[in-house]
């Protein structure tokens, strides 16, 4: 449905491949995938995607995809692209609309077989406590404007002041759960009015909440350093900034229509419209999307109380017998200021993270104290009927991918595609013949979250351990879910 | 190209959904992008007119503008909890595009939401007139 334009293609390793810099390219393009997976990337156009962001201003090293690529808007969803801070440009295409959709990864003090009986007491009453799905949202969260604000400046910060969960929960997201920099002032009325209703919910398409298993150890040392063990119950929330995000996002493309026009910058496709990292809206943008971003963390941490909750309610135990403690929350869509080394000079650069994971090494300062000997924790999830993983980040992809790694499975399918090939069948039957018990607030939700819709994660996981740009840990395997 | 004066078909996008259609002109071209957003959304057909909210926006362009129609309808879909059936575009200059949709509040016992969408993109987003036709693409996020 697009023009055909042809992407050269050449294989460096059995991970690797370059989009050589061509025409307009200011840089290269790397793709990181095996040769099978190839196949399926070449039937989208993602890999157009990738040129098209090498051909703006600033970008620095390659343009970057993951191996769970696929079509996105503008950007390719798993993509990474780092711009100069002086010379380079911020674009909300980078980000993607759901500003910090992330994931977050609980252990517990309980076993598998603990639980084995009264997971559909939890899935159910985790269905009841979430609000999941479209409009729904607690009659008991309702924030007035002045808390509103507060929740955009100070993120996860703001939820733990507010009784939701703990502080110590605050060492293990990714920034503490707070951007700095975040003007709540640049959220526009229509952003706030969005996002009044949508705290603590889970939203509805592929955001989930989890209750799994650890069914492999890959690494027993970064293993026993993250708390997991083999059978260990586990927890995953998967949300972002709800309608308030996508919101900042809508908002921030119309300007940036205009700044980019402003600043002469041409655009090889209107969704990369952008603006230089050093101009008004430049920075508004970033502003704006730290407050979006802060609304994610919070949200996030909201639902791990009521996760917390759900547990004490149905097990009938207390919160120093469940032991939910919060192994790490990271944000996969995202843009960020950071320091990173290149050609041997240290350099303030904007990375760009839309669909793809941080994944910083062992002793990097912004790596929580007591992960320093093994590097960020890096959390994959998969499809609903498959499994996910848990990653550390490397020094390989500190220095090859701006600390960077992949996201999730990816879509392989259509939403529409999915729909089709669920027609006729029990998804959920299915799943619970694979001892899953899934409950969704929409009918459509399942046919459309189908596990063949997606790349099998495990595919995904092995290139980005293969490359050397992400470690594998663990892998855990789902036995309740509710999908918004 | 359908013989209909008036139609819409959905385009397969791997992560999200895209329509193309098509009208005699440019008023019914954003009346049956409407319809189209809303029928992803909900069946149209379970939805009854009973309110009515005014639209008016603005943007550069056609293209913008119908980013901007169809946006404001979703603003309006998930802030008051409205499903529309029914609309009429009054007027359309370069600058501004005014109009009405007809709908009612979300029951949860007679509505079912099918496809959520988070946003109207500019993805190869294309509003054209072709031999006295019009014809747009849009690609929605959800």
């Amino acid at each position: 449905m697009a023009e055909q334009i042809s992407v050269h293609l050449k294989q460096i390793d059995k991970y690797r491949w370059l989009i050589p810099r061509e025409g307009g390219m200011r840089t290269d393009g790397m793709v990181y995938a095996d040769e099978r997976m190839m196949d399926d990337i070449k039937k989208d156009q993602s890999l157009l995607q990738v040129r098209n962001v090498a051909f703006l201003p600033g970008i620095v090293g390659c343009s970057l995809a993951m191996p769970d690529i696929h079509w996105g808007y503008g950007f390719p969803i798993g993509g990474v692209a780092a711009f100069d801070e002086r010379e380079g440009v911020v674009s909300p295409g980078g980000v993607g609309y759901d500003i910090n959709c992330g994931v977050r990864l609980m252990r517990s003090g309980l076993e598998r077989k603990e639980i084995q009986g009264q997971i559909r007491d939890i899935v159910d009453t985790l269905l009841v406590n979430i609000p999941s799905g479209v409009g729904s949202h607690r009659k008991d969260l309702k924030l007035d404007k002045g808390q509103q604000r507060k929740v955009l400046q100070k993120g996860a910060q703001w939820a733990v002041d507010q009784g939701y969960g703990l502080w110590n929960d605050l060492e293990h997201i990714e920034e503490k759960g707070r951007l700095p920099d975040a003007d709540p002032d640049l959220v526009s009325p229509k952003a706030l009015e969005r996002g009044k209703a949508q705290l603590g919910t889970l939203g509805s398409g592929n955001h989930f909440v989890e209750v799994g298993y650890v069914a492999e150890i890959y690494d027993e040392k970064a293993a026993r350093d993250l708390g997991l063990a083999k059978d260990q119950v586990t927890i995953i929330v998967h949300t972002g900034s709800r309608g308030l995000g996508h919101q900042v996002c809508d908002d921030s493309i119309r300007v940036m229509l205009q700044a980019a026009h402003k600043y002469g910058i041409e655009l090889p496709d209107k969704q990369l419209c952008c603006a230089p990292l050093a101009s008004k809206e430049g920075k508004e943008y970033l502003a704006a999307m730290a407050c979006a971003a802060n609304f994610a963390f919070a949200n996030r941490q909201i639902i791990t109380h009521w996760v917390r909750e759900t547990f004490e309610q149905v097990l009938r135990m207390g919160p120093s017998t469940l032991r939910l403690d919060l192994i790490y929350d990271v944000c996969h869509n995202i843009a960020k200021l950071e320091a990173h080394t290149v050609g041997g000079t240290e350099r303030r650069l904007c990375v760009h993270r839309k669909g793809a994971t941080r994944a910083f090494p062992p002793h990097h300062p912004d790596c929580p104290a007591d992960y320093q000997e093994i590097g960020q924790p890096v959390l994959i999830p998969g499809d609903m009927g498959r499994c996910s993983y848990v990653l550390v980040g490397t020094q390989q992809a500190y220095e090859e991918t701006f600390g960077s790694t992949c996201h999730g499975a990816g879509r392989v399918m259509s939403r529409h595609q999915a729909k089709k090939r669920a027609m006729g069948r029990s998804i959920t039957k299915e799943l619970e013949a694979k001892g899953i018990y899934v409950r969704a607030a929409s009918h459509a939700t399942m046919a459309e979250e189908i596990p063949e819709a997606y790349k099998d994660v495990s595919d995904v996981v092995d290139v980005v351990n293969g490359a050397g740009i992400g470690k594998k840990v663990a892998q855990l395997k789902p036995m309740g879910v509710i999908k918004g | 190209m359908k013989h209909d004066t008036i139609g819409y078909e959905f385009l397969d996008h791997t992560g999200d959904i895209g329509i193309r259609v098509w009208a005699d002109d440019v008023k019914g071209l954003f009346e049956e992008a409407a319809r189209a957003l809303f029928d992803i959304i909900t069946d149209r057909r379970k939805v009854v007119a009973r309110l009515r909210r005014e639209v008016a926006v603005q943007g550069s362009g056609r293209e913008e503008l119908m980013v901007a129609w169809l946006t404001e309808l979703l603003y309006l879909h998930e802030v008051e909890d409205l499903l529309f059936c029914d609309f009429a575009l009054a007027e359309i200059e370069q600058g501004s595009a005014k109009g009405v949709a007809r709908g009612e509040r979300r029951q949860e016992d007679r509505h079912l939401i099918n496809t959520a969408i988070k946003a109207v993109t500019y993805h190869l987003l294309e509003v054209k007139e072709q031999d006295g036709r019009w014809q747009a693409r849009i690609i929605f996020d959800i």
